[in-house]
């Protein structure tokens, strides 16, 4: 249980958006990820290593984009709110304007045969990365045999039937954690450890009150 | 104007959907903007996400132009709002609080949980994209040949050779794509 913010170090909030400028405007092809690692723990050295799988953790268990969640964590530790918006921002602005631009050409020129060509052979090369990074994480991740029983209907009621994630969600979720529910053991000594805690906890509070006390009846 | 508002109403709920990333929402999404609300067609769809492709930054920032494409300037920036705000607020109260859980077993057994729903999810994103980027009945044959060959030829380099940076293997998509599909 470590007090997180103390160590956090001020960072200016210019310095804090042009990072994430910077890593939004620079990592192309995808893989964000990494660019994030490198700025944020190898360059500027704002969070150790640890620290950043943890943001990561939450990002990824929460909905919404990895990367925005991400700058939204790492913002929101080294500069609170302000830092969470200015970090999202940062990271977002770039890709928007850059991808908005591409837009309007497209409105232009999609009649254009030779621009639909490469369109096309943009479109095969994102779906082969987007099949390839789903590949990686499946096998990183997938280790028991009913995690298929969960992933196998999702694919069909969402990718073949069409359902709205509402119902997917509200149905597979539940399922899903109840699964992998802890074992009775690991929530026995979770909570024996949690009580050891909360029990040093109130001693502690109750030795500060009786130097209190003592201070208030000798002042010096 | 009721357009911006389906927008924001679409974008807003996708955003608090996209479980695990983007490519969680993307058959929904293509089927929301296809088919419920027919603001575009699926090639139309597949080649604004091919766009975003070729973008930096998070992957899903293409949701702008399909903003721009329903209601022009507004709607690109509305629907970037809507996209992004909710989940960024949501994640912002979660980080809040997720320390205050550290070891607890019930937030592994959340984390595993999630873990083969994105991944189911994904995988049905990629088939959302796929159906019309890769294997697409109303091009001809050798179209077909050439785009799931370009798209078998990333995932393997990616899965097994990793020597080309990601940005290099989508520009050279395109560039197989300029020469290999124009007349076909």
């Amino acid at each position: 249980m470590s007090d997180v913010p103390a160590q956090a170090p001020k960072v200016p909030l210019a310095k804090l958006f042009w990072v994430f400028f910077y890593i939004g405007a620079t990592s192309f092809g995808g893989g964000v990820i990494a660019y994030l690692r490198e700025h944020l723990v190898s360059r500027q050295k704002w969070l150790d290593e640890d620290h950043f799988l943890g943001s990561l953790e939450i990002g990824q268990t929460v909905p919404g984009l990895v990367s925005t969640n991400v700058a939204v964590i790492v913002g929101s530790h080294l500069r609170g709110v302000t830092g969470a918006v200015t970090a999202a921002v940062g990271m977002t602005l770039p890709g928007a304007v850059f991808v908005f631009i591409l837009g309007l050409l497209y409105t232009r020129f999609k009649d254009n045969p030779e621009v639909g060509a490469v369109l096309s052979g943009v479109g095969a090369a994102a779906v082969g990365l987007i099949l390839a990074v789903t590949l990686q994480m499946g096998g990183r991740e997938i280790r028991k045999w009913h995690d298929w029983i969960i992933l196998v209907p999702a694919f069909v009621v969402v990718g073949i039937f069409h359902i709205s994630l509402v119902p997917v969600l509200a149905v597979l979720v539940p399922i899903a954690i109840q699964f992998n529910r802890p074992q009775a053991k690991e929530l026995a000594t979770y909570h024996a450890q949690q009580a050891e805690y909360h029990a040093q906890l109130a001693e502690h509070h109750e030795e500060v009150a009786a130097r209190h006390a003592a201070g208030s009846e000798s002042p010096s | 104007m009721n357009k911006l508002v389906s927008l924001v109403n679409v974008f807003a709920l996708l955003s608090l959907l996209a479980v695990g990333g983007g490519t969680a929402v993307l058959p929904q999404m293509k089927h929301e903007v296809v088919g419920t609300h027919q603001w575009m067609n699926a090639e139309q769809f597949t080649d604004i996400y091919s766009l975003g492709q070729l973008a930096p930054g998070p992957n899903m920032n293409m949701v702008t132009v399909i903003g721009y494409h329903v209601a022009g300037i507004p709607g690109a920036i509305l629907v970037l709002l809507a996209f992004y705000l909710p989940s960024c607020t949501l994640v912002f109260a979660v980080g809040k609080v997720w320390d205050h859980f550290e070891g607890s077993p019930w937030r592994d057994a959340v984390q595993r949980g999630m873990a083969p729903i994105t991944i189911g999810l994904m995988a049905s994103g990629v088939y959302a994209i796929g159906r019309t980027a890769t294997i697409n009945f109303s091009h001809s044959m050798r179209h077909n040949l050439i785009t799931v060959a370009i798209t078998m030829i990333v995932t393997l380099e990616i899965l097994l050779v990793r020597r080309v940076n990601m940005a290099v293997l989508i520009l050279a998509g395109g560039a197989v794509g300029w020469f290999a599909l124009r007349m076909v």
